[in-house]
């Protein structure tokens, strides 16, 4: 009884920083999103979402976001699977992560020179016979970017479902004959399938609402849900509509965290 | 647990003594809270050199603080818990301040070296006889373009920019206001048009500019232009004449049609807690001299006339940055037109944004 009492105790110190820091917020964003720019209480917001250019943004929000995901699952799950056969793997592991301490801002900064008509990477071109290319303010440099940005958080959590995967489990596969492809379609992949999903939940998700990148890296030419929020609570300072994208847009979060989600229990 | 209390009990006696020893340090630098004046100001907006020149004249510890947009500073000294003593909007934001009652009239007699400002910007529309605000930069709106990349293209007025053969050469600047009034500019209609139909015409305008636009930057245009990244560029004359110091080939002119026209004002706001010293300062940046070494530095246009005897010839003579009185007489000031236009505006140019080329 009393360590129940305790166990309690112990537990309102996180209640209330669930509470203060993520209930209230939520909380406050759905009540002003039903106000219009005039302080009135209305559903304007909500019915101004559903015209085509808010439709429009959220729809290419989510095909970026898409490409994004797939392109740095793409590249991190080899990468994950190479360095568990490596010998330092904690070494080159901190290799990889050590670029997300560096600021997001100041890596962006970076690829406005390297990607620049001047820059490192049309030199290259240049020397490789095809010439320069604009690459800055291209839909490619903004994949790329965001790519390179979301990799160390794909990375992680699919290496360390590789790693805690027993390798005689691989053996047992090999002694029963299976070839190496059907060893990772039905023994490697399945296992470390929920390190895919957390790797995919971290990466889509903030990749929905980047709104830096936006102008850095695509110069306005891709218009994401973050892009908007930061316009409507900034220059317009119609905080209802920002509001309201950001309920639509956690309403999306919710939904694709439901659906990704872990289904331990009917496996 | 005595493990626990083992690891807080240094940190925490470690920050007490770093605490004693910053206000030790404080105090015997001679900062203290009793006379302190707190200024709200553009990023890189003061040589900060004169920062130290007022602060050792006057006694007073400033404490200095920037913002890179008029509605986010309006916001800040808007919600209260801030003490600026000095804040610096644009005109358009201060007739808005003025009419939420967030400023305090200023006291025009602990002011003697106003008589230094020009005439020709004293009791302006949105605060008439100066009781509010007191010039501090004033400039344009215009077009940069780099003479030896564009080679015989010329460009003097808003609509060369529709050129076929400038594609993909444009950057705009990431405001609402700026991109739509060069639509509105370009079609002959006024900056502050608040028209539907108008404004609907200046958007599918702009529209039609799209192949021709690069990307739509914010500061880091300053950078993209020098750099030579694009050859044309949507920019404030500061902005302009900043990097023409940097890169020659580049030019700056006001189009033709007619352009913004903004002033920088000085305000005291209602939160300020030290409006002595905040009208000390004021004074001091009205003086002639500071004025000029100021002017110098930030290489906006100064209102201050006196301060243009202290100035090198080819600055004051230069019209591209002092604009002659009929030019400006094209020029329009951006008025305040309350949130539900704004927000219109704002519509209008993310539409703007999503049109594809």
């Amino acid at each position: 009884m009393k360590s129940k009492l305790s166990r309690n105790l112990y537990a309102i110190p996180y209640a209330l920083w669930i509470l203060i820091f993520v209930v209230a917020p939520i909380v406050l964003v759905l009540y002003y999103s039903f106000f219009d720019i005039e302080g009135n209480l209305s559903l304007t917001n909500y019915i101004n979402f559903f015209t085509p250019v808010y439709l429009k943004m959220t729809l290419s929000s989510f095909w970026y976001a898409f490409l994004i995901t797939a392109f740095t699952l793409l590249i991190s799950y080899p990468t994950a699977f190479l360095l568990t056969k490596t010998k330092n793997k904690q070494l080159w592991l901190l290799l990889i992560i050590v670029p997300s301490w560096i600021n997001l801002l100041l890596k962006a900064y970076a690829f406005l020179g390297i990607f620049g008509t001047y820059g490192t990477a049309n030199s290259l071109l240049e020397v490789l016979g095809i010439g320069s290319k604009q690459i800055l303010f291209t839909d490619f440099s903004f994949i790329f970017v965001s790519v390179y940005i979301f990799i160390p958080f794909m990375i992680l959590p699919i290496f360390n479902a590789l790693d805690e995967m027993s390798p005689t489990l691989l053996d047992a596969a090999n002694d029963l004959g299976a070839s190496a492809w059907t060893t990772f379609r039905r023994v490697i992949f399945p296992l470390t399938l929920d390190g895919v999903r957390s790797g995919c939940q971290v990466v889509f998700i903030p990749a929905l609402s980047l709104f830096m990148l936006t102008r850095l890296i695509s110069g306005n030419r891709v218009i994401t849900l973050g892009t908007a929020i930061e316009q409507q609570f900034l220059v317009t300072q119609d905080w209802g509509m920002g509001s309201t994208i950001a309920v639509f847009l956690i309403i999306i979060m919710f939904v694709f965290v439901a659906l990704t989600g872990s289904r331990k229990r009917g496996m | 647990m005595k493990k626990l209390l083992q690891a807080f009990v240094p940190i925490l006696i470690v920050s007490i003594v770093l605490l004693f020893v910053i206000s030790s340090l404080n105090s015997s630098q001679g900062y203290s809270s009793k006379n302190k004046l707190t200024i709200y100001n553009w990023g890189d907006y003061i040589d900060a050199d004169l920062i130290k020149q007022f602060e050792k004249e006057a006694g007073i510890t400033v404490v200095y603080e920037t913002f890179d947009s008029n509605e986010a500073m309006m916001t800040k000294i808007e919600q209260g818990g801030t003490a600026y003593d000095i804040a610096v909007p644009s005109e358009y934001m201060i007739d808005k301040m003025i009419q939420e009652d967030l400023l305090l009239p200023l006291d025009h007699k602990k002011l003697s070296n106003l008589n230094n400002i020009d005439e020709r910007f004293m009791d302006l529309p949105f605060d008439p006889k100066n009781k509010y605000s007191i010039p501090y930069f004033w400039g344009t709106v215009g077009i940069v373009y780099n003479s030896k990349m564009l080679g015989d293209i010329e460009i003097t007025s808003w609509s060369d920019l529709w050129d076929p053969r400038l594609k993909n050469e444009i950057l705009l600047v990431d405001g609402a206001r700026e991109v739509m009034g060069m639509g509105l500019n370009s079609l002959g209609y006024s900056l502050n048009d608040l028209n539907h139909d108008h404004l609907n015409e200046a958007k599918k305008k702009l529209d039609s500019l799209m192949p021709n636009v690069k990307a739509i930057v914010g500061d880091e245009s300053r950078m993209l232009l020098e750099n030579e990244e694009a050859s044309i560029g949507l920019v404030w004359s500061g902005v302009a004449s900043e990097i023409m110091a940097e890169n020659e080939d580049l030019e700056f002119v006001v189009p033709k049609e007619g352009s913004n026209l903004w002033f920088d004002n000085m305000v005291i706001p209602k939160t300020a807690k030290n409006v002595e010293a905040a009208h000390q300062f004021i004074d001091f940046m009205l003086d002639a001299e500071v004025a000029a070494q100021n002017t110098e530095y930030v290489s906006y246009a100064t209102p201050n006339k006196e301060a243009l005897n202290y100035l090198p010839e080819e600055i004051v003579n230069d019209e591209r940055f002092y604009p002659a009185p009929d030019l400006t007489e094209r020029l329009e000031v951006y008025e305040n037109l309350g949130k539900k236009n704004l927000a219109y505006y704002n519509e209008l140019f993310l539409r703007f944004k999503m049109h594809t080329k």
